[in-house]
C-alpha cells in the first residue's frame, strides 16, 4: 500500500464483529439459507418467474387489442382477468420484489461493508413469505372463476361485485390475501435492508460516500414502509366487505335491479387508501432505478456522477414529496375538484428534483471516457425511455390536461414508458453488470446486444405511437374495440403494429434468458472487478462472494464511490477502500 | 456511432410521427378549446426538452466515446450550472402550470346561466333525467331504485315529479347553450365521456358528481364509459345528439315525465320505447353470452 496517510479520520470499530450464522446442511445453506446473497437469488428467480407469466399475458391482451374478434378463447372477462393479472404482477410481484429483495438483498450488505443484512432470519423468513403470497397469487388462475379481474387498481364496488370476474367467487378473496401476505413479507425484509444502512455499514463509509446505487434502495424501502400499511388496511376492509358484509367500501347500491346489503362506505375512500400506496409504488420502483443507473453511467463514462450531494437530495425530496400528490390519479374520480388546484401544484413541483437527476445523468456523459458497454446502453436508453414518460407525466398531471386524456391509451403509454419499460431496462443494464460478481462470468456479447436493440427500439414502437392513440381518445381497458365511432380504420392498423412489436420485444426476452442460463457455464471468465469499478462489491477476496463476504477483515472506507479518472492517479479508478489521497479527492460529507 | 446516430433518429422520427401520422384527436365539439390549447403548448415545451436532451445525449457519446488513452475530466459539483438548471426547470414548469390552472379554475366554475342534466351510470347503460319545467330536478336515492322507477327520484319530492326521465335511450342537448352534467351511478364506478367533448368524470354510487360545457356544433358524438364497471364496460356506449334549439325542442316534446311513467296503470302507448331496467341490463349480458360462446 502506498504509505499516504487516509483522507480523513477512520473511526475506530465500536462493536466487535457478530458471529455468523453458518449452514450445516445443503437445506439451510441453498434453500433455507440465510445469507442475503442466496435470498437475493431466490427473490429474483421468483420474480422472474412470475414475470413471465405477466409477459405472456401481455401478449395475449395484444393478441386481443391487435387482431379484434380473431380469439374466441378472449372474452371480455378473460380479457379484464389478463389486465389485472399483468399490471399487478408486473409492479408489485415483480418490480418491487426485483428491486428491493433481489438487488437490495444482494448489493446493500456488499456495496456498505457489512457481512450479512442485520436479521439474517427474519430475511429468510421475508423470501418464503414472498413465495408464498406468489403461490397464492398463482392459485387463483385455478380457483372456482378465475382470478380477479378487477383492474390493478381493485377499485370497490365493482371489484367485490358479480359483474366483475372474481368479485363473488375466489379471485378478489385471493388477491387481497395475496397482497397482505406480500405486505408483511415485505416488511421483514424491508426493515432490515434500513437497519443494515443505518446500522450495518463498515468504517469509514458514512451516508454522503454510500453508492447512489443504495441511496435509491434505502430511500424507496422506507417509502415503502411508510406506503405499504396504507394498501394493507384498504386490502382488509375490501376483505371484511366481500367476506363479512360490512360497508366501509359499498354505498348503497342497486345491482341488476336488486338491492344489495351495503349501505353508507364511500368508493372514493378505497381510491385515497390506493393511490396514497399508489404513488409512493412508482417511485419504490423509480429510486431503485435511479441509483442504479447513476452507478451505471459513471462506471462505464469513467467518470465521477455529477453533483453527487444534489442526487442524493433528489432522491429524498422526490421520496419525500411523493407523499403528496397521490390524488393526481383522481383528478376526474369525482373528489372535490378543488383539490385538483393543490394536487397539480405538489406534482408539477416534483419534476423540478426528477429535472435535476436527468441533467445530472446526461452531464456525467459530459467530457467522460463512454464505454458503450451492454449496461451503458440500457442506461442510455434508460434515460430516453425515461424523460420520454416523464415528460408526458407533466400532461397528465397538469390537471385540466388531464381530464380529456385520463383513463385514456395515452395513460397506459404513459406509465408503461415511464414505471414499466424505464426501470426494467435498468434491471437489465444491472443484470448485465453484475452477472459477472454473481457467477463470474460475463454474460455473451452479441446475444446481449441483440436483446438490447430489440427490447429499447422495441418497446419504443410499441409505446410511443399508442399515445396518440389515447390522445384520439380510445379508453384504456377495452376488451373490445369494436364499434367505436372515434376510431379509424388506419388506428385499428396502428394497434396491430403496436401488438406485432410486442410479440418481438417479448421473444427478445427469451434470449435473454437463454443467454442468463448459457453463460453461467459457457460465458468468458469475468475476475474480481471487470468493469475496474470503486465500489466495495467489487473489491471482495473471492468471486462470486463467500459466505460474510469480504474475508477475514472488513474493508476500510477511505473515500466516496466515484473517484474514477483523478488527476494524477495511475489508473483511472480507485476503490473505495483503497487509502491514500491522489490529487483532489473529495470528502463528501 | 452507431449509438449516436440512432439516438438522434429517435428524435427525429418521434418529431416526424407526431407532425405526419394520421392520428391526432377528434375534432373538438365544446368550448373546451382552452384544454386543446394547453396542450398544444405542453407538446412544444415538453418536446424541445425532450430533444434537447436526447441530442445532448447523441452529442456526448458521439465526442466522448472511449478511444484509447482517453481520460474522463474530474468535476464532482458545479454549483452555478446545477443552480441554473434548477431555475430554469422551474420556470419552464410555472409556464405549464399556470396556464393549466388557469382553465383547471374555469372548468370547476359552472356558468350560473348553465342547465342541469343528470347521468345516471348503471351496469352497463346509460339514462338521462332533466328538470321540468320548474328548473329543478327532484332529490334522489339508490334504495329507491325499483323496475318503475329506475333511477331512484324520490316521489314524495315535488320538484321530481316534472323531471323529464330518458331511460336507456340517448340523449339530447341544444347547441350553444351551457350544460351542467350532474353524474349519478346506481351501481359501480361508471366515467361519463365523450371524446369531442374534451370532458369526462367519474360516477360515483352515493355521491353526485359533476362537470360543465357548451355543446358548440351539432351532431351525434358517442358516450364512452370510461372507468372500469365489469365486463360489459367496453359495450358501455350511448349516444349524445346536440340539436338546434328546434330539433331539441321537438325531442324534449315527445319525452316523459317521472310523474306520467310512474302513474299506475300505464298502457304501453308511449311510442319511444323506454325499456325496462334489468331488460336493458340484460341486453347486454346476453351480448357478452354470445361474445363468450362464440
Ligand atoms: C412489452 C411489455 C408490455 C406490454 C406489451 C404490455 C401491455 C399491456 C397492455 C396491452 C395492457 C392493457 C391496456 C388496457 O387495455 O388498458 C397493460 C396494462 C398494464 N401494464 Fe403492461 N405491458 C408490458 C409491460 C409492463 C410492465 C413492465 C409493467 C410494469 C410496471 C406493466 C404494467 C402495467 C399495468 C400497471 C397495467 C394496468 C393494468 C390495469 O389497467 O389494471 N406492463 N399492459
Ligand atoms: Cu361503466
Amino acid at each position: 500500500m502506498v504509505d499516504i496517510t487516509p483522507a480523513d479520520g477512520i473511526p475506530p470499530a465500536e462493536v466487535a464483529e457478530v458471529e455468523l450464522y453458518h449452514p450445516h446442511s445443503w437445506w439451510t445453506k441453498y434453500v433455507f439459507s440465510q445469507d442475503a446473497k442466496v435470498i437475493a437469488i431466490q427473490y429474483s428467480a421468483t420474480a422472474t418467474g412470475i414475470g413471465l407469466v405477466a409477459l405472456v399475458l401481455s401478449w395475449l391482451m395484444r393478441l386481443q387489442l391487435g387482431f379484434p374478434g380473431t380469439f374466441d378463447f378472449i372474452t371480455p372477462e378473460a380479457y379484464y382477468q389478463f389486465i389485472t393479472m399483468h399490471g399487478m404482477i408486473m409492479v408489485i410481484y415483480l418490480l418491487t420484489a426485483l428491486f428491493l429483495g433481489g438487488f437490495g438483498n444482494y448489493l446493500i450488505p456488499l456495496m456498505v461493508g457489512a457481512r450479512d443484512m442485520v436479521f439474517p432470519y427474519v430475511n429468510m423468513l421475508s423470501y418464503w413469505i414472498y413465495l408464498l403470497a406468489v403461490l397464492v397469487l398463482v392459485s387463483s388462475f385455478f380457483a372456482p372463476g378465475g382470478p380477479t379481474g378487477a383492474g390493478w387498481t381493485l377499485y370497490p364496488p365493482q371489484a367485490i361485485m358479480s359483474g366483475t370476474p372474481g368479485g363473488q367467487d375466489w379471485g378478489i378473496i385471493l388477491m387481497l390475501s395475496s397482497l397482505i401476505l406480500f405486505i408483511i413479507g415485505f416488511t421483514m425484509g424491508g426493515l432490515n435492508y434500513v437497519v443494515t444502512v443505518l446500522q450495518g455499514r463498515t468504517r469509514g463509509m458514512t451516508m454522503m460516500r454510500l453508492p447512489l446505487t443504495v441511496w435509491g434502495i434505502f430511500t424507496a424501502t422506507v417509502m415503502a414502509l411508510l406506503a405499504f400499511p396504507a394498501l394493507f388496511v384498504a386490502c382488509v376492509m375490501m376483505l371484511l366487505d366481500r367476506a363479512l358484509g360490512t360497508s366501509f367500501f359499498m354505498p348503497a347500491i342497486s345491482e341488476m335491479g336488486e338491492q344489495l346489503q351495503h349501505n353508507g362506505g364511500s368508493p372514493i375512500l378505497f381510491q385515497h387508501l390506493f393511490w396514497f400506496f399508489g404513488h409512493p409504488e412508482v417511485y419504490i420502483v423509480a429510486l431503485p432505478a435511479f441509483g442504479i443507473v447513476s452507478d451505471l453511467i459513471s462506471t462505464h463514462a469513467r467518470k465521477n456522477i455529477f453533483g453527487y450531494r444534489m442526487m442524493v437530495w433528489a432522491i429524498v425530496g422526490i421520496g419525500a414529496l411523493s407523499f403528496v400528490v397521490w390524488a393526481h390519479h383522481m383528478y376526474v374520480s369525482g373528489m372535490d375538484p378543488y383539490f385538483g388546484f393543490f394536487f397539480a401544484t405538489t406534482t408539477l413541483i416534483i419534476a423540478v428534483p426528477t429535472a435535476i437527476k436527468v441533467y445530472n445523468w446526461v452531464l456525467t456523459l459530459w467530457r467522460g471516457d463512454i464505454h458503450l458497454t451492454i449496461p451503458m446502453l440500457f442506461a442510455l436508453a434508460f434515460i430516453v425511455t425515461f424523460v420520454n414518460g416523464g415528460l408526458t407525466g407533466l400532461f397528465l398531471g397538469n390537471v385540466v390536461v388531464d381530464v380529456p386524456l385520463s383513463d385514456t391509451m395515452f395513460v397506459v403509454a404513459h406509465f408503461h414508458m415511464v414505471m414499466g419499460v424505464a426501470p426494467i431496462l435498468v434491471v437489465f443494464g444491472a443484470i448485465y453488470h453484475w452477472y459477472p460478481k454473481v457467477t463470474g462470468r460475463m454474460l455473451n456479447e452479441t446475444l446481449g446486444r441483440f436483446h438490447f436493440w430489440v427490447t429499447f427500439l422495441g418497446a419504443y414502437l410499441i409505446f410511443f405511437p399508442m399515445h396518440y392513440l389515447g390522445l384520439m381518445g380510445v379508453p384504456r381497458r377495452y376488451a373490445e374495440l369494436t364499434d367505436m365511432t372515434i376510431m379509424t380504420e388506419s388506428a385499428h392498423h396502428l394497434n396491430s403494429f403496436i401488438s406485432i412489436m410486442a410479440f418481438i420485444v417479448g421473444f427478445a426476452q427469451m434470449v435473454f434468458l437463454f443467454n442468463l442460463i448459457w453463460s453461467i457455464r459457457h460465458g468468458r471468465e469475468a475476475g474480481g472487478n471487470p468493469w475496474r469499478a470503486t465500489t466495495l462489491e467489487w473489491q471482495t477476496p473471492q468471486t462470486p462472494p463467500a459466505h460474510g463476504n469480504f474475508g477475514k477483515d472488513l474493508p476500510i472506507v477511505y473515500r466516496w464511490a466515484y473517484d474514477y479518472s483523478v488527476p494524477g492517479a495511475k489508473e483511472d479508478f480507485i476503490p473505495q477502500n483503497m487509502p491514500g489521497s491522489f490529487g483532489p479527492s473529495r470528502e463528501q460529507a | 456511432m452507431a449509438v449516436a446516430l440512432v439516438l438522434v433518429l429517435v428524435v427525429v422520427g418521434s418529431v416526424l410521427f407526431h407532425l405526419l401520422s394520421p392520428w391526432w384527436w377528434t375534432p373538438i365539439a365544446s368550448n373546451w378549446s382552452y384544454i386543446d390549447n394547453t396542450i398544444i403548448i405542453t407538446f412544444w415545451i415538453t418536446g424541445v426538452v425532450f430533444a434537447a436532451v436526447v441530442l445532448f445525449m447523441a452529442y456526448c457519446v458521439f465526442r466522448f466515446r472511449h478511444r484509447e488513452g482517453n481520460r474522463a475530466a474530474y468535476e464532482p459539483e458545479n454549483k452555478r450550472l446545477e443552480s441554473w438548471l434548477t431555475i430554469v426547470t422551474a420556470v419552464g414548469v410555472t409556464a405549464l402550470l399556470v396556464p393549466g390552472l388557469f382553465v383547471w379554475s374555469r372548468f370547476v366554475n359552472v356558468p350560473s346561466d348553465a342547465t342541469d342534466v343528470e347521468v345516471v351510470g348503471q351496469q352497463w347503460q346509460w339514462s338521462f333525467r332533466l328538470p321540468g319545467k320548474d328548473g329543478k330536478l327532484g332529490t334522489s336515492d339508490t334504495r329507491d331504485v325499483t323496475a318503475d322507477n329506475p333511477l331512484g327520484v324520490i316521489a314524495s319530492d315535488p320538484n321530481g315529479q316534472d323531471d323529464v326521465v330518458v331511460e336507456a335511450a340517448d340523449l339530447h342537448l341544444p347547441v350553444g347553450k351551457p350544460v351542467k352534467m350532474l353524474l349519478r351511478s346506481i351501481d359501480v364506478l361508471h366515467d361519463f365521456y365523450v371524446p369531442e367533448f374534451r370532458a369526462k368524470m367519474d360516477m360515483i354510487p352515493g355521491s353526485v358528481t359533476y362537470f360543465w360545457f357548451t355543446p358548440t356544433k351539432t351532431g351525434t358524438f358517442q358516450v364512452l364509459c370510461a372507468e372500469l364497471c365489469g365486463q360489459g364496460h367496453p359495450l358501455m356506449h350511448g349516444v349524445v345528439m346536440v340539436d338546434t334549439q328546434q330539433d331539441y325542442l321537438a325531442w324534449l316534446g315527445q319525452q316523459q315525465t317521472f310523474a306520467q311513467l310512474s302513474a299506475p296503470q300505464q298502457t304501453g302507448s308511449a311510442d319511444q320505447a323506454p325499456g325496462n331496467t334489468a331488460a336493458s341490463g340484460l341486453k347486454i349480458a346476453a351480448k357478452l353470452e354470445t361474445v363468450g360462446s362464440r
